[in-house]
């Protein structure tokens, strides 16, 4: 059970990441739960410094971007 | 062309305002895919988190420049405003230096850099970048002066430094080429629609607005049309691209490019929507101040050019 989350404000970016997260997580059919994070203070107890982040298992793996779909998969491989 | 497609006479308004639209809306769409493309790929080389280290460790004054200077080359979008604010300040990076990053990066928009380039000429182009690093500059560094880390919210401070180590991934030329056609996907395809709506704005003060009736509000003549452009233009928001077809009907039209200068700048670098995300961050009176020392930058240089031009 991978524990995924997401930091971000609520900006277009942060919503595509959800999305390819999800999408990505399905199709490797692994089992997870995902959290979303808009509180900014949550957010910078994460120390990352630009949004949206993705967050596995409480490493922060991506910051600032949306990355392609296949670097999404090993990320949650 | 254009005239006999629409059987319009030559004289006609209708003419002039549709010929200005035709013609310029293709050139500028094709300039900013061109330019927002070579963006992306500058981008590339540029993290925010690689920024932070350049900036890390240097002393005030060099630090405000070269912060002003990164604002322009770092990717930065406003909904990552904060956390970059606070990446920056619980590094040890002065709060003035951190300012001038945070207000050059909105307002030296590479853009609108080519963008004035294409349309007025590498002066006007150069007079921006350099009037707009000028401001992120100076209002850094009189921020630092002022000593305003209390007004700075508290838990700014307690916050755990930001790592640096998260970009790991091997970047190569394909990755940055990919990079520069997202950038292109990305923002050409979001302000498209603006451009066209500010070229066809411009092309209706092309034709039919009386010539001299800017002058008349916006010109040299008028000592307050610079705080009115400022004034104005500071709760509005826009993205540098969708205002230089504004610009530039305006100062066809025999506005003074000081003013018009002035209103682009406060529309780009001082908006609501900003503000209410720095709330988070900074308490009102340094919003305030914040605000008013960028305003008055752009009063001077607006002022300035009206002396010089």
């Amino acid at each position: 059970m991978k524990k995924l989350q997401i930091l971000g404000t609520g900006c277009a970016k942060c919503k595509k990441l959800t999305e390819e997260t999800e999408k990505a997580a399905k199709e490797l059919g692994i089992e997870y739960s995902l959290e979303k994070i808009t509180d900014i203070e949550k957010i910078m107890s994460f120390a990352v410094m630009s949004t949206p982040a993705l967050v596995i298992d409480g490493i922060v793996k991506v910051a600032g971007h949306v990355p392609e779909h296949d670097v999404l998969i090993k990320l949650l491989l | 062309m254009t005239y006999s497609f629409f059987l319009l006479a030559k004289e006609s308004r209708i003419a002039s305002a549709v010929q200005f639209f035709l013609y310029d809306t293709p050139k500028v769409l094709m300039l900013l895919v061109l330019i927002v493309f070579l963006v992306g790929i500058i981008r590339s080389f540029f993290t925010p988190e690689r920024t932070r280290h350049i900036l890390s460790g240097k002393k005030e004054s060099l630090g405000n420049v070269l912060a002003a200077l990164l604002g322009v080359v770092t990717p930065f979008c406003s909904c990552s405003a904060v956390p970059l604010f606070i990446g920056f300040v619980t590094t040890g990076i002065p709060l003035g230096v951190t300012f001038s990053f945070l207000i050059s990066a909105p307002m030296v928009n590479e853009v609108a850099l080519v963008l004035l380039y294409g349309l007025f000429g590498w002066k006007v182009a150069l007079i921006y970048l350099s009037t707009g690093l000028f401001i992120a500059i100076i209002s850094g560094w009189i921020i630092g002066r002022l000593k305003l880390e209390k007004y700075v919210a508290d838990w700014v401070y307690k916050t755990p430094q930001a790592k640096s180590s998260i970009n790991s991934e091997v970047i190569n030329w394909d990755n940055r080429i990919q990079l520069g056609l997202d950038a292109v996907k990305d923002i050409v395809g979001k302000v498209w629609p603006y451009i066209i709506l500010g070229i066809g704005v411009g092309a209706g003060i092309h034709g039919y607005v009386p010539a001299n009736f800017m002058a008349s509000i916006m010109g040299k003549g008028a000592w307050w049309s610079v705080p009115l452009a400022v004034l104005i233009g500071v709760p509005m928001y826009s993205n540098a691209a969708g205002i230089i077809p504004i610009v530039q009907a305006l100062l066809g039209k025999g506005a003074a490019l000081g003013t018009v200068l002035a209103f682009m700048m406060s529309v780009i670098a001082l908006s609501v929507p900003e503000m209410i995300i720095l709330k988070k961050v900074l308490k009102p009176p340094l919003i305030a101040i914040f605000v008013a020392i960028v305003a008055t930058g752009i009063m001077i240089v607006g002022y300035l050019f009206n002396f010089l031009f």
